[in-house]
């Protein structure tokens, strides 16, 4: 490539010289002339070359060989759930993935039509009366839940948070508050759920703003959480439940156990495993606290011909208004993410739902028990549970058994102590696949 | 864009009894019945659309053709950079070898997923200047928040526990005050000039042993560079405060100037502006963010790192600022951006900074005869309109004049986006244009020609431009009406 001619850059020469000469400089330097030169760079980049398009796809045939996907049995807050051919077809629409935020709502009327669409169907799993037009990912919707808490309530800084949660959800929690000033406090687990005596002893204490619990917890155990909004409410703090958004389909809803936010993770709808990201954080709360809620919100309204239309409102709430005293400092909606959920659920609809749950956990359960009979694993809790379980190795060394099941293209869930590894299952998982893996297990070592 | 209103909803495409998708039967033998208890069962029906798959496929369809993208036209959108978005960007994002990856997959069997983050990592570490960076942000304002907290880390890593104020200009992006509260930091605000740049002796007297840093972006957002800039770093730094620098502005200075020559300790960048990837209707995007020599021990866990026998790793440090993402970022961006990187490569990089404000310019220097230019002189990518001048139409003593938001919608009609308006909140009729370097000047000319026209309509006809827009799919939306209404979701 030469003469700064690019296939990305439309200018020729003739186009250039004519611009300058309406500028009235000499050359596309002099448009820097304000600039002291010694903050100019003095020396080229040391970057490569500008390539063509085939090499491009040489370098990423060459990096895609020295990744290797593997036959999922992991969650853990990312989920191998199958996503419908037309998804990213209808996703990678440019009059989609090109628009920005939709500020100007006379041309992005599909935009925000299926941020309301997703927003509604958030609210209908969740139960709960509001939602926002999206987050970054589940671990940051928990921590923007936990500084809501902290905001309606006021002079209380104490949020109490479940040792139960997703260790990464946990760590963005820990990190949000130590720079925001909430008093973040665990409560422990016990033998693989929130130990409610201390919950309660804390909340005892009347200056818990909030108390943000799992479900299904880092585990896949489905805590019983009956009688715990009543505790929170009583003690005038509000209850935040955490989990990713599939379950939420079959489960007892947030709005069921009477919490007043749900948040978490909703790749779990359709969206790709991707190696952790881009996902979309969910957050759903009750209609009182929507002054409180951060992000984006498409509400209803009419154009002056009477069309039902619809825009982004409530925005008195928001960064660009309200400055250092906004709700929060979030301007993303994760849009394309948002895409992706609405088209999930509306081919899936509740009954598709129902049946990635149903096989999800049958999957689940099937392995769990082939694993068990294997004589190498136990389960430690025995307790309930959905997609996705916790069992003790018995062998000696885990990292080893990892090793070779990864070596012959099974990702051998998660690993979350010495002795101990959570897998999941999804409906993509066949039960030929199961018992392979399940053998492989037994015959190590 | 089709200009006939589509209008539904999916939920007013559904009929009982239709479906969408197929998965393979249960032969597993159990339902969900002898897994979870009914007490742990959802009791509320659930209502979902119910549709087949060409239902679905041509509903998203129609919404998407009243949907404007930079597919579609010119989008000027000031402070956003809405530049071309290659498709091979999106070709290699789509390997499967990458989409399929899960984030807890053994580092062995990523190699190629974390070679290409760490290349990233040393690629805007090269061109910003900057000895590390992250890749985790999620986003441009998630970036402010993650290096404001590699600021504080920094302070208190020194015990130096006081230092709770940021000093941002009065013309900062509404996120950088936001980003700071969340962060826990007291915002102290720095005047402009009637130049519209950094006040140098009203910065003075803010600074003391209680200011963790100041925030700033340069060009500024009237994009107008801060020439001061040497001055201002030495006088922050001398008070012991860092220097953070908000890459929102970065694209007119790829290849030219380095933000860490200018001075900035910290700072972020947009991948999503600067480096091409799709704005996806707001989200995802990524904002990677990059410390100088001596800071990388606080950038946030987990790490990417290349280790001595060529190979690469996951790692968390103690010593970092904690976490601000579940995994590694939003990776399906980073990919792209990577794509562009090398499309562009170290030789043509310049040339993007260069015709970023080229165009800038050209747009610039015509247009100001018809609206009202407060700051003159060369601008860098972007430049701000305080509204059309008053011989047309725009005196803002005349009660009926033309705003900003008229013009805007106006604009529309031509078959263009509009620019940012009322922002920065500098001037009361802010039109903050910002043409990017992949715009030729022929749609730059055809955009010039349609603003002249609606100034002489504001002149002349000017209940044409109040109406505005008259041929779009919707016409002008009641604001007021849907904080009024407050719904939010769909009721049959």
């Amino acid at each position: 490539m030469s003469n700064n001619v690019h296939r990305y850059l439309p200018h020729t020469e003739e186009d250039i010289r004519k611009m300058l000469e309406v500028i009235g400089v000499k050359s596309l330097d002099d448009l820097y002339s304000e600039i002291p030169a010694e903050l100019k760079l003095s020396h080229p980049l040391n970057l490569p070359k500008a390539k063509s398009e085939i090499e491009i796809r040489k370098v990423f045939n060459q990096l895609a060989k020295e990744n290797k996907p593997l036959i999922c049995f992991a969650g853990f807050g990312a989920y191998d759930h199958f996503t419908p051919s037309i998804i990213p077809y209808i996703t990678s629409r440019s009059e989609f993935s090109t628009s920005y935020t939709p500020y100007q709502a006379e041309i992005s009327q599909g935009t925000l039509m299926y941020v309301f669409e997703y927003q509604t169907m958030m609210t209908r799993l969740t139960g709960l009366d509001v939602s926002n037009a999206s987050m970054y990912d589940g671990s940051t919707a928990t921590a923007e839940a936990m500084m809501m808490c902290q905001a309606a309530a006021k002079k209380r800084n104490r949020v109490l948070a479940s040792e139960t949660l997703l260790p990464q959800v946990k760590e963005v929690l820990r990190t949000y508050a130590k720079f925001h000033g909430v008093d973040l406090v665990f409560v422990p687990e016990e033998n693989g759920v929130t130990n409610r005596n201390v919950l309660t002893e804390l909340l005892g204490n009347g200056d818990v703003a909030g108390v943000i619990m799992p479900q299904p917890n880092c585990y896949g155990i489905v805590e019983d959480l009956s009688g715990i909004a009543d505790e929170c409410h009583a003690q005038k703090s509000l209850l935040v439940l955490s989990g990713p958004a599939s379950p939420l389909g079959v489960l007892k809803t947030p709005a069921e156990w009477g919490a007043d936010i749900a948040c978490g993770d909703a790749q779990s709808l359709g969206i790709p495993l991707s190696f952790g990201g881009p996902y979309i954080g969910y957050l759903c709360a009750t209609s009182s606290l929507i002054r409180k809620m951060p992000g984006r919100i498409v509400g209803q309204t009419e154009d002056v011909e009477g069309h039902r239309t619809f825009v982004l409102t409530m925005q008195a709430r928001e960064q660009h208004i309200r400055r250092e005293k906004a709700t929060s400092n979030i301007c993303t909606a994760q849009g394309m993410m948002c895409l992706y959920v609405a088209a999930y659920l509306s081919l899936m609809g509740t009954e598709g739902l129902n049946k990635v749950n149903e096989l999800s956990a049958a999957g689940a359960h099937y392995l769990h028990d082939a694993l068990v009979e294997t004589g190498r694993f136990a389960d430690p809790f025995q307790k309930t549970f959905l997609n996705e379980f916790c069992l003790e190795y018995k062998g000696a060394d885990l990292d080893a058994l990892q090793k070779h099941c990864a070596e012959a293209g099974y990702l051998c869930g998660v690993k979350v102590s010495e002795n101990r590894v959570v897998f999941a299952v999804t409906e993509q998982r066949s039960k030929e696949e199961i018992d392979e893996f399940v053998e492989l297990v037994k015959n190590f070592g | 864009m089709n200009k006939v209103f589509y209008g539904k909803l999916i939920f007013e495409c559904s009929s009982t009894g239709r479906r969408g998708y197929d998965l393979p039967e249960n032969t597993f033998g159990k339902s969900l019945n002898d897994f979870i208890p009914a007490t742990l069962q959802r009791q509320a029906t659930l209502v979902l659309p119910e549709a087949d798959e060409q239902t679905v496929a041509r509903h998203y369809t129609n919404m998407s053709n009243n949907n404007f993208g930079v597919d579609t036209g010119f989008y000027p959108l000031g402070s956003c950079t809405m530049k071309y978005n290659p498709k091979i960007n999106e070709e290699v994002a789509a390997h499967p070898a990458f989409t399929a990856l899960h984030p807890a997959q053994p580092a062995e069997t990523v190699q190629g997923a974390l070679h290409l983050y760490d290349e990233v990592q040393r690629t805007l570490a090269e061109i910003a200047g900057m000895s590390a960076f992250t890749l985790n942000p999620y986003a441009g304002a998630h970036g402010e928040l993650t290096g404001l907290m590699v600021i504080r880390s920094y302070h208190m890593s020194r015990g130096d526990e006081k230092r709770t104020k940021i000093i941002v200009p009065d013309s900062a992006h509404g996120t950088n005050p936001a980003s700071a509260a969340v962060c826990g930091l007291q915002i102290v605000e720095v005047k402009s000039t009637p130049e519209g740049t950094i006040d140098v002796e009203a910065l003075k007297p803010l600074l003391n042993d209680e200011v963790a840093g100041m925030m700033m972006t340069n060009p500024n957002t009237l994009g107008i560079f801060e020439t001061k800039i040497p001055e201002i770093a030495r006088l922050v730094h001398e008070c012991g405060g860092l220097m953070y620098y908000d890459g929102a502005n970065l694209n007119p200075m790829l290849g030219v100037c380095r933000p860490g020559d200018m001075g900035f300790d910290v700072m972020h960048i947009n991948l999503h502006k600067t480096f091409s990837t799709p704005h996806g209707g707001g989200g995802p995007g990524s904002g990677p963010v990059g410390v100088r020599k001596g800071l990388e021990q606080f950038l946030p866990n987990p790490r990417v790192r290349k280790n001595d026998d060529g190979t690469y790793g996951v790692s968390s440090e103690p010593t970092a600022l904690g976490s601000v993402s579940s995994f590694l970022g939003n990776y399906g961006i980073i990919i792209r951006a990577y794509a562009y990187l090398l499309s562009i490569g170290g030789d043509i990089l310049p040339m993007v900074g260069k015709l970023s404000v080229l165009n800038a310019n050209y747009v610039k220097e015509i247009l100001k005869e018809y609206y009202q230019l407060p700051i003159d002189g060369l601008c860098k990518h972007e430049f701000v309109f305080d509204g059309l001048r008053p011989e047309f139409g725009g005196d803002h003593h005349d009660e009926s004049h033309v705003t900003t938001l008229d013009v805007a919608k106006r604009i529309l009609d031509y078959g263009f986006h509009a620019p940012t308006i009322y922002f920065p909140l500098l001037f009361h009729e802010a039109l903050m244009i910002e043409p990017t370097e992949t715009e030729s000047k022929d749609t730059l000319d055809s955009f010039i020609e349609v603003l002249k026209n609606i100034a002489i309509e504001a002149r002349d006809e000017r209940d044409k431009v109040k109406n505005a827009p008259l041929t779009t799919p919707v016409r002008r939306n009641d604001d007021v009406k849907a904080v009024k209404d407050a719904i939010f979701v769909y009721n049959a």
